[in-house]
């Protein structure tokens, strides 16, 4: 059986400029008082199982400049390697853990989640992935959503489906978090250079 | 095993058709010379992990975030500018509606100007208009929201380059992968052919899939000019293939 051809294209992707924060998170750009908080700001709303960790991601330009104006988002299993209700969208009630965050980055370029570690969600080859959390960048001069994963040093990251795709091994570092300090974990995402990232096209 | 045709909804998305939108290097829009990636994109067969997204169904919108003209007054006072209401209809690519998602906007005000502590053009600011507002698609797939309408601006990119008049859009769908953020033009704006950043975008008809239509018969009579504006997020296979979600 042959798939259906698409009828129509996907709107085409435009950078989300130099003002993102206005529209995405008011309150962290001084605009209080239209919203009660900035979505995605707490991921944690309750009991929640596992390990809660922070997590630290740097954006740096490929001239070595952090980016101020930058936001990232983050989506992630819970500690069982559970998503969040993904088939329930008009559920009225707020998830203990809500597997998704959002944060400006700051004058340093860095923006700081507060999250649990995820667990093992099951790859295409049926075997699981180590945990990871994935990203989604944008800023000023990205013209189109940058998406990448970040992984955990201490974890057992052998075998990783999407790691072992990356066939130049010194390059799934630019993946991999390292431990600063406990609980807390911190990643460079570098847009360009020596150090580039892996991005992905999912 | 593979070869097995299984119905459902978890099909994967087609892929995305990197030429119909920006590259990621575009020196017209100097912004990119540093900020865009030099390797190219790992190809990634689509997982759990990014077929799933958060949705938000459970977020209580307050009744002005979508609209623009009051949501940022500080004594009952409206904003200044054309007023008008926006909207639309999110959609997949095989043309069904999005329901349940989340849709957001900013934009300058009526004089070009965004209320942000770096923006330097000098148009006036409107002490009444913030400029951002939020809405979560219905059943069929339509958003809506009430603004006045941006003007265009000046921007540091080549001596005097300008912005047409746009409204930024961030939108979600169902999946992570099909995270979008567009921006939205008028139709008619003889501002956009001289834009370094619509300009990113190779082709005619992708630009004018940016371009809302102005629509009179839903303008509010007296009130509100209307402009309506569709989005498209990536679409799924309606089957799969077992064993083949990664390709080879
Ligand atoms: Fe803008």
């Amino acid at each position: 059986m042959l798939h259906p051809v698409p009828t129509l294209k996907e709107s085409p992707s435009q950078t989300a400029g130099p003002y993102v924060h206005i529209g995405m998170t008011p309150n962290f750009c001084d605009l209080p008082g239209v919203y009660a908080a900035d979505m995605g700001s707490t991921m944690i709303n309750g009991d929640v199982e596992g390990e809660r960790i922070t997590l630290s991601i740097r954006l740096i330009d490929g001239a070595g400049v952090p980016l101020s104006d930058g936001l990232v988002e983050i989506w992630q299993a819970d500690a069982s390697g559970s998503f969040v209700s993904p088939t329930a969208p008009n559920s009225n009630s707020v998830p203990a853990f809500t597997g998704w965050g959002r944060q400006a980055s700051d004058a340093n370029g860095v923006t700081v989640f507060e999250t649990i570690k995820p667990g093992r969600v099951a790859g295409p080859d049926g075997k699981p992935m180590a945990p990871h959390v994935s990203l989604w960048i944008v800023a000023r001069g990205i013209n189109i959503g940058l998406q990448t994963r970040l992984y955990f040093e201490d974890e057992d990251n052998e075998g990783d489906f999407v790691l072992n795709k990356i066939m130049d091994k010194r390059r799934r570092q630019t993946l991999i978090a390292r431990k600063d300090g406990a609980r807390r974990y911190h990643l460079d995402i570098h847009l360009q250079g020596e150090k580039e990232t892996v991005f992905f096209d999912i | 095993m593979s070869g097995i045709i299984l119905p459902g909804a978890d099909g994967v998305l087609y892929q995305r058709d990197r030429a119909w939108h920006p590259a990621a290097d575009t020196p017209g829009y100097k912004s990119t010379t540093f900020r865009a990636p030099k390797h190219s994109l790992l190809a990634l067969g689509p997982t759990k992990s990014e077929m799933t997204g958060p949705t938000f169904g459970h977020e209580k919108l307050g009744p002005l975030d979508n609209d623009l003209i009051r949501n940022f007054s500080q004594d009952g006072t409206e904003a200044i500018g054309q007023r008008m209401i926006v909207y639309g209809q999110v959609l997949d690519e095989n043309a069904r509606a999005v329901p349940g998602t989340l849709v957001e906007f900013w934009q300058a005000n009526a004089g070009g100007r965004y209320r942000h502590k770096k923006e330097a053009y000098l148009a006036a600011l409107d002490p009444n208009f913030a400029g951002f507002g939020r809405a979560v698609t219905d059943e069929n797939g339509f958003y809506s929201f009430r603004t006045v309408k941006p003007g265009a601006y000046p921007w540091p990119n080549g001596g005097n380059d300008w912005r047409p008049a746009h409204i930024h859009f961030s939108v979600f769908g169902h999946a992570f992968a099909q995270r979008l953020i567009t921006q939205m033009y008028f139709e008619g704006d003889p501002m956009i052919w001289q834009c370094p950043i619509v300009a990113t975008i190779n082709d005619k008809a992708a630009i004018d899939q940016l371009t809302a239509r102005l629509d009179r018969h839903n303008t509010t009579p007296m009130d509100a000019l209307a402009y309506r504006f569709d989005i498209v997020l990536r679409g799924r296979r309606s089957t799969m293939f077992e064993n083949k979600l990664e390709g080879n």
